[in-house]
């Protein structure tokens, strides 16, 4: 029993990090009925350049104490995060509005070469760490209920945590705000939501500022835990899988679809592994998408897709 | 009636619109003046809702200008025309179908928030009222279109006709001075068509919105117009009081078909 919930805990703080990676996609999904192809590499632009200014800023400014330095790297890297939504709003999708789906997935394929590319020249190549001080000991818990207690791995905790705030926070906005209604008019019906005056131009700036800042929180999390390398942009396909099951336009299912995919990951690496081979963790993700893509295209909470004929 | 029928509030000037070599609209010119209810008639394809497009702003005319209140557009865009208290239903109703209804007619009060996006994402003070102000005149929206019962329905699940309603809604919570209506009788049974018929009358009389409208439905444009353009084949073939309009003869062959 302590066994099974180790494993769960551990699967549901792995989800909610893949709900982060997925949240981004959502975003920008439901404000634009984009699917955004670049948003790995936003993930790594924004984790290179929260590893480089934690470095340059304590140089430049003189400063020593490592919190104050990484509280001005993040606000440095997000400001950054804000002028590349502007510029990707400036430069590509302004010219492309009311055009096929296809097209701006092209587009958003497109920002993530030159994101990659720029992110490199100006940042470097090597692999650089982010130590934003995550407790890295694991911490035993509940020792009275079971035997030798539940391990918990702290900084698996502490960015699940950071991750569950932040997704709920986004949630709120979405949900109760003059802006975050716009929003979502915005995702429903370009047109419609032009006539009654709701600048596309700047609902896309807020849009994919906030799925920038999204952006450097997984890359700072994820950068803290792997490191921050070329390979950071393919997190973003660990969130693939998570919206397709939890719905390309709801915010609760990338939360949802997270821990599930999270908690289907680890239970099935430890109780069906042993029977079929290993590695399960590595595909089981994508099986289950796939057959949610057979049986339920629109996910478990996204709208259903119906046409009047 | 209360309303008095003002001066020109809108008017066009030799539109022409084309697309590629298809010519939508050809030299068309006319105007509505204030607190009246024009309509635009004509057979299908006659270029009725592209006409409408271009005082909305969707489409940009190649040639042509669109005066508003005095003030000369060569090209409107939709942004600029709902700020300059221009709105507009849909033929094929555009609403934010995941959203409910309330939450649809609120996005119609977003020219008219004042409060940030900081403000509003702390749920502060001014924004907070701001949102309060705004839920009620909604609220007097929906009392108004008799949709009460529905106000947190989303409006995907809603049947056509109140889909219809809540389109009309979206555009009203916006206090438009001039509002256009594509087709707002388009698919309705004859009970909705007078409900509908009745609420566009009472927005003219109660608000004094100039109303701009295509219909399909010959008995109700003839009944509530106070000025009919007639269109066909993007060319303007009759402009004046229902029964000029009536007694156009190139009118009655092209649209009306009695002379067979």
């Amino acid at each position: 029993m302590g066994f099974f919930l180790e494993t769960l805990i551990g699967g549901l703080m792995a989800g909610m990090l893949y709900s982060l990676v997925a949240l981004g996609f959502v975003l920008i999904f439901k404000a634009s009925g984009v699917f955004n192809f670049a948003q790995g590499a936003m993930v790594l632009f924004a984790a290179l350049a929260m590893a480089r200014f934690a470095v340059w800023i304590p140089d430049w400014l003189g400063i020593g104490n490592p919190a104050l330095a990484n509280t001005l790297a993040f606000l440095a890297a997000g400001a950054l995060m804000f002028v590349v939504a502007w510029l990707i709003e400036r430069l590509v999708l302004r010219h492309l509005v009311n055009q096929e789906g296809a097209t701006l997935l092209m587009a958003t394929l497109g920002i993530a070469y030159v994101l990659e590319g720029v992110g490199t020249s100006l940042f470097g190549s090597d692999i650089y760490k982010i130590d934003v001080g995550m407790p890295k000991e694991p911490v035993m818990i509940l020792e009275g209920s079971f035997e030798g207690g539940l391990l918990i791995n702290k900084e698996d905790f502490v960015a699940a945590l950071i991750a569950a705030v932040l997704v709920g926070l986004l949630a709120l906005f979405f949900q109760k705000t003059a802006t975050g209604r716009a929003l979502r008019a915005v995702a429903d019906d370009h047109q419609a939501a032009q006539s009654i005056g709701i600048p596309l131009n700047r609902i896309w700036v807020i849009v994919w500022c906030v799925a920038g800042v999204v952006a450097l929180v997984a890359g700072v999390i994820w950068g803290s835990k792997l490191g921050v390398q070329f390979s950071l942009a393919t997190v973003a396909l660990r969130g693939l899988p998570v919206v397709i099951l939890g719905g390309l336009t709801s915010i609760p299912g990338a939360i949802i679809g997270g821990l599930i995919i999270g908690v289907g990951e680890k239970l099935s690496e430890v109780y069906l592994g042993p029977m079929i081979g290993g590695g399960i963790e590595i595909w089981f993700a994508y099986q289950l998408a796939l057959v949610f893509l057979l049986f339920r295209p629109q996910g478990l909470f996204g709208e259903k897709i119906i046409d009047r004929v | 009636m209360s309303r008095q029928i003002g001066e020109v509030i809108l008017d066009l000037k030799n539109v022409s619109l084309s697309f590629g070599g298809v010519k939508a609209l050809t030299d068309i010119s006319f105007d509505v003046r204030e607190h009246e209810i024009r309509a635009i008639i004509g057979p299908n394809g006659a270029g009725k809702s592209s006409m409408l497009n271009v005082i909305n702003g969707v489409y940009r005319p190649q040639q042509g200008d669109i005066i508003l209140r005095g003030r000369r557009f060569s090209r409107m865009n939709p942004y600029e025309a709902a700020k300059a208290g221009i709105s507009r239903t849909f033929q094929n109703i555009a609403l934010f179908k995941g959203m409910n209804v309330i939450d649809n007619l609120m996005t119609g009060r977003n020219l008219k928030i004042r409060s940030n996006l900081i403000q509003q994402a702390f749920w502060w003070g001014p924004a907070r009222r701001e949102e309060l102000a705004h839920r009620a005149k909604v609220e007097e929206v929906i009392d108004f279109l008799e949709i009460q019962h529905i106000r947190k329905t989303p409006v995907g699940r809603l049947p056509y006709g109140l889909q219809k309603r809540v389109d009309l809604g979206r555009a009203l919570a916006m206090e438009p001075s001039i509002l256009l209506l594509d087709e707002p009788m388009a698919g309705m049974n004859v009970e909705e068509k007078q409900d509908m018929c009745r609420f566009i009358l009472d927005v003219n009389d109660q608000f004094g919105t100039t109303i701009v409208l295509i219909e399909h439905d010959m008995a109700v444009v003839m009944d509530i117009s106070d000025r009919v353009v007639v269109l066909d084949y993007g060319k303007k073939i009759g402009d004046g009081a229902p029964d000029e309009v009536r007694a156009n003869p190139e009118v009655i062959t092209a649209y009306l078909g009695a002379s067979h």
